[in-house]
């Protein structure tokens, strides 16, 4: 991600490329990870649903894998996961640990 | 037309509104916008008041919006929509376009409830075929968690703050849904994110009326709420299970409750979890828990009595 000049820049700074803060990566910001445990997983979707940085990917109607260069480790996706017969799917576990 | 809302159908739509954005970790208001345009099945074009949402979505340049957007000012998100709205009529009236396009208002409690609040109306009464949604966070959050007049009182803020002299905010929040529907407006709703199939369901009746709709919509900040980062839906839950959100809509003037909690919660589960609650529970700010909770009793009791009496009544516009 580069900063332009002003003289780079576009009348009245319009922005012509949609959706370019994916170019920001938003993943140092974390302290704790969110890590998925599969067979606990009962495919509800919820944590792709409530997760705020759009970092929980779906594929063909299944829940993928995190995307950790934008999770921002609030932890919403663990605290909402229903998971299977009371084992959570998603655990927080500290960063570097 | 509106469709059946499963999160497996809905998985396959794109999420208008992409990572890399700013906005703090945990925080409420970027789940309410996905959810807002998921549900959304026609093209958007959204103006943003001034406020966490539009700083944190628009950073020099960086845009995650994939939609057209537009922010102007604190004061107008309104105001320019509505400008937005009337050049897309009269580009259709000169055949010049034939999409159909919808028109939505982002803005935070302060951008709406105060600071926005003329522009708001105003575009309410001219009747512009817009959605106005409202994410309340109760407070200014993006300057450092001053008070507005979406603060609920006794909270601890930063232009209120909790001490020996005052019990942090010592003046009522404003019922601004109410306010939103004494305009006779065609649609007001209130919805939570905990609850988003209601919340859903909302926003796709609004765009099959014509006129201008407006939703209040709760979305928990973390860092002005004092909670943890990982409980915006629970807190979003909790104030919808305690009423301190009840979830209702206005159609044509006729209230509907679209949630009843099974048991309604007593207003502490709510406070209990927020630090700018804590000195509430101290015994000389005992009296502050029961106002708040008769303040509750007494709103919810007058909603289940508009909304009943106008089942009895039995005479629904069509």
């Amino acid at each position: 991600m580069k900063l332009k000049g002003w003289k780079e820049l576009t009348p009245g700074a319009v922005i012509t490329e949609a959706g370019n803060a994916v170019q920001f990566k938003t993943g140092s910001w974390r302290s704790f990870k969110p890590v998925w445990i599969e067979e606990n997983c009962i495919q509800c979707l919820f944590c792709w649903l409530y997760c705020p940085d759009m970092a929980i990917k779906v594929r063909d109607g299944k829940r993928a894998e995190f995307d950790y260069d934008y999770c921002k480790g609030c932890g919403i996706c663990a605290l909402e996961c229903p998971g299977r017969k009371g084992n959570k799917a998603i655990i927080m576990v500290e960063e570097g640990k | 037309m509106r469709k059946l809302l499963t999160l497996k159908e809905l998985s396959k739509k794109e999420i208008l509104l992409s990572s890399g954005h700013r906005l703090c970790s945990g925080c409420g208001a970027p789940t309410v916008v996905k959810m807002v345009l998921l549900a959304s099945d026609y093209p958007v074009i959204a103006s943003n008041a001034t406020g966490c949402l539009e700083v944190s979505s628009c950073i020099s340049d960086y845009t995650a919006w994939k939609i057209p957007w537009i922010h102007n000012a604190f004061e107008n998100a309104a105001a320019t929509i509505s400008g937005v709205e009337t050049m897309y009529r009269s580009l259709k009236k000169q055949g010049k376009i034939d999409k159909e396009i919808k028109f939505i208002a982002f803005g935070g409690d302060g951008g709406t409830y105060d600071i926005g609040l003329q522009s708001l109306s105003g575009a309410m009464e001219r009747g512009h075929d817009m959605l106005y949604i409202c994410y309340d966070n109760e407070a200014y959050m993006n300057t450092g968690i001053q008070r507005s007049s979406a603060t609920p009182y006794g909270a601890d803020t930063t232009t209120r703050p909790a001490g020996s002299v005052i019990p942090g905010k010592t003046e009522q929040r404003k019922n601004l849904t109410r306010i939103m529907a004494a305009h006779n407006i065609p649609y007001v709703a209130q919805a939570s994110p905990s609850h988003w199939m209601d919340l859903m369901k909302k926003v796709q009746k609004a765009w099959e009326i014509k006129g201008p709709k407006f939703m209040n919509i709760i979305s928990p900040c973390n860092r002005g709420w004092r909670s943890r980062t990982d409980d915006a839906i629970l807190l979003s839950r909790l104030a919808v299970e305690t009423c301190h959100w009840p979830l209702y809509e206005i159609e044509n003037g006729v209230t509907r409750i679209t949630f009843k909690p099974k048991e309604k919660k007593p207003i502490v589960d709510f406070l209990k979890p927020q630090g700018r609650f804590k000195h509430l529970f101290s015994f000389e700010n005992e009296w502050i828990l029961k106002k708040l909770q008769e303040d509750i009793d007494r709103e919810w009791k007058r909603l289940q009595k508009e909304s009943s009496s106008e089942k009895e009544g039995g005479s629904s516009p069509s």
